[in-house]
C-alpha cells in the first residue's frame, strides 16, 4: 500500500498523468466556410483571415485545401490543428498512392476518416478544435459533408461553419436548388459571404472560392467584395430623433 | 505597488522580422521583466539557430530559450546528416513541432528568419498554438499591438537592406514608446547570402516621439545654458 503525500508548490498539486495533451482553447482561428453542390460539382468559399482573439492578425491564410485528386477540405477553428490534419491527410493520400492500384480515395472515404479522427479525439477530451467541410466529386458522384470538433458528422447539399450556420444557411435553404449553374452558384456563395462580411466581426474582405469537378480542382485568385453603405437610414440615422442611434 | 519578484520571467517584448530584396532583417527590444521589475534591460532576444537562421523570441523567457536550445541541437545534427546548411523552412518546422506538440505547456511566440540558397530570405511567424505562417513580414510580442497600423501603412514590397533595417528600428522604437513591457536597446540582425550582421541601437540614439524630450545630463545644464527664463510662480 502506497501513501502519497501531495507536495505543495506554487502551482498546486500536479498529477503526472493528468497533464496529457488537451487542446483547451484555440489561439489562431479561422471563421466561416460555406460550400454548396452545383451542377458540375462542389463550390467552396472562405475568407483568408486568421484571428488572434479579437485581433485580425493574419490576412493571407488559405483555409481551403485540395486532398488527393477528388476532394476539397475547408476548415474553421484553430489553424494549427488544421495544419496538423493536413499532415495526417498527406500521409493518408501518400499511402493510398503507394498501393498503385489505380484506385484513389474519394470524398466519402476522406470524410469518414476525418469523422473517426475527430470523434476519437473528442472521446479523449483532446479535440482538434476545428469544424471541417469536406466536398468532392468522384465518378460523377458529388459529395458534400461536414465534421465538427465533437465528431458530429453529416452530408448535405449545402453546408456552412461557425457564423455561417446562422447567417448563410437560411439563405441557402431559400435559394439553393438542384443543378445550379457555375455563375448562379458563385453568386449564391458571394451573397452569403457578403452577409458574413457585414455581420461577422472576425470576417475579413478577402475571400477565396474553390471549385471541384470531375475534371479537377480550380482555386480562384483571392478577391474582395464590394459592400453597400448608402442606405438613407445609414447616412443620417438620427435625423428626426436627435440623441438616438 | 507589488513588485512580485517571484513572477515568471516574461519577455513583454517587441519582435519583428522583415524580408527585403536579398534577405531578411530581424529586430527586437531588450527588456525582460519579472512582474513589474526589469530583470534584464539588455537581453538579446534574437537567437542563433544555425549560421544562416535566427529566431526572435517572445513570451516566456524560459520557454523560448529551451525551445530554441532544442531546435539548435536538432538543426546541428540535421546539418551534419544533410551535408549542407539547413533551410529556413526546416528550422521553422522544427520549432512548429515543439510548439504544437507542447501547446498546453508553452507560452512563447517566435519569429524565424534566415536565408538559404533555395528560397532566399524567408520569415515564418509561429504564434501561440503552433500555427506556422510564412509572411513577407511578421510582428510579435506585446509591443506588436501598437505596430499593426504602422506596418499596414509603412510596409512595401521590394525594399533595400537599408530601408528594411530603418523600418525595423523605427518600429521597435515606436513600440517601446508605448508598451511598458518593451524597452532598452534595439537589436537587429541582417541575414543574406553574404552572411550575418548584428547591429545595436542604444535607447539614446533613437528618434524622439510624441511627448518625449531630449535627454539631458542635469537640470543645471539647462539653467546654465541661459535660454528661456524658467517658470516661476
Amino acid at each position: 500500500m502506497t501513501f502519497t503525500i501531495p507536495i505543495e508548490n506554487g502551482n498546486g498539486v500536479k498529477d503526472a498523468e493528468a497533464d496529457s495533451q488537451r487542446t483547451l482553447y484555440p489561439y489562431v482561428t479561422g471563421t466561416s466556410v460555406v460550400a454548396i453542390k452545383y451542377k458540375d460539382g462542389i463550390l467552396m468559399a472562405s475568407d483568408m483571415g486568421g484571428s488572434y482573439g479579437s485581433t485580425l492578425r493574419y490576412k493571407n491564410i488559405e483555409r481551403v485545401k485540395a486532398i488527393g485528386k477528388h476532394s476539397l477540405l475547408g476548415a474553421s477553428g484553430e489553424i494549427s490543428d488544421f495544419q496538423e490534419i493536413l499532415r495526417y491527410l498527406d500521409e493518408l493520400i501518400l499511402n493510398d498512392n503507394m498501393w498503385a492500384d489505380g484506385n484513389s480515395l474519394g470524398p466519402k472515404e476522406v470524410h469518414n476518416y476525418l469523422t473517426r479522427v475527430m470523434y476519437n479525439r473528442r472521446n479523449k477530451f483532446n479535440p482538434l478544435w476545428n469544424t471541417l467541410v469536406l466536398g468532392g466529386v468522384k465518378n460523377g458522384e458529388k459529395y458534400l459533408g461536414m465534421v465538427s470538433m465533437i465528431g458530429v458528422s453529416f452530408e448535405d447539399n449545402h453546408v456552412a461553419t461557425g457564423f455561417g450556420n446562422h447567417l448563410a444557411r437560411p439563405i441557402l435553404r431559400d435559394e439553393w436548388h438542384e443543378d445550379l449553374s457555375f455563375e448562379d452558384g458563385v453568386k449564391l456563395l458571394e451573397k452569403c459571404m457578403r452577409v458574413l462580411l457585414y455581420r461577422d466581426r472576425s470576417a475579413i474582405n478577402k475571400l477565396q472560392i474553390s471549385k471541384m469537378t470531375e475534371e479537377g480542382l480550380t482555386v480562384y485568385e483571392p478577391y474582395s467584395l464590394k459592400t453597400f453603405w448608402e442606405f438613407s437610414a445609414f447616412t443620417n440615422p438620427t435625423v428626426g430623433a436627435e440623441g438616438s442611434w | 505597488m507589488d513588485l512580485n519578484l517571484d513572477a515568471p520571467h516574461s519577455m513583454g517584448t517587441t519582435i519583428i522580422g522583415v524580408t527585403y530584396n536579398g534577405g531578411v532583417v530581424l529586430g527586437a527590444d531588450s527588456r525582460t521583466s519579472t512582474g513589474m521589475y526589469v530583470a534584464n534591460r539588455a537581453s538579446d532576444k534574437i537567437t542563433q539557430l544555425t549560421d544562416n537562421v535566427y529566431v526572435c523570441r517572445s513570451g516566456s523567457a524560459a520557454d523560448s530559450q529551451v525551445v530554441s536550445d532544442y531546435v539548435r541541437y536538432f538543426l546541428h545534427q540535421h546539418t551534419i546528416q544533410l551535408g549542407q546548411p539547413a533551410t529556413v523552412k526546416v528550422s521553422a518546422n522544427l520549432i512548429r513541432m515543439l510548439a504544437y506538440n507542447n501547446k498546453n505547456m508553452l507560452q512563447t511566440g517566435l519569429i524565424v528568419g534566415g536565408w538559404d540558397k533555395y528560397e532566399g530570405g524567408k520569415i515564418y511567424g509561429i504564434p501561440l498554438g503552433g500555427t506556422v505562417v510564412e509572411q513577407p513580414f511578421a510582428i510579435g510580442g506585446s509591443g506588436s499591438s501598437y505596430l499593426y497600423g504602422f506596418f499596414d501603412q509603412a510596409w512595401k514590397e521590394g525594399m533595400t537592406k537599408e530601408e528594411a533595417e530603418q523600418l525595423v528600428v523605427k518600429a521597435v522604437s515606436l513600440a517601446i514608446a508605448r508598451d511598458g513591457a518593451s524597452g532598452g536597446v534595439v537589436r537587429t540582425v541582417i541575414i543574406n547570402s553574404e552572411g550575418v550582421t548584428r547591429n545595436f541601437y542604444p535607447g539614446d540614439k533613437l528618434q524622439l516621439w510624441h511627448e518625449e524630450l531630449e535627454p539631458q545630463n542635469s537640470l543645471l545644464d539647462i539653467l546654465n545654458a541661459g535660454g528661456p527664463v524658467p517658470m516661476a510662480m
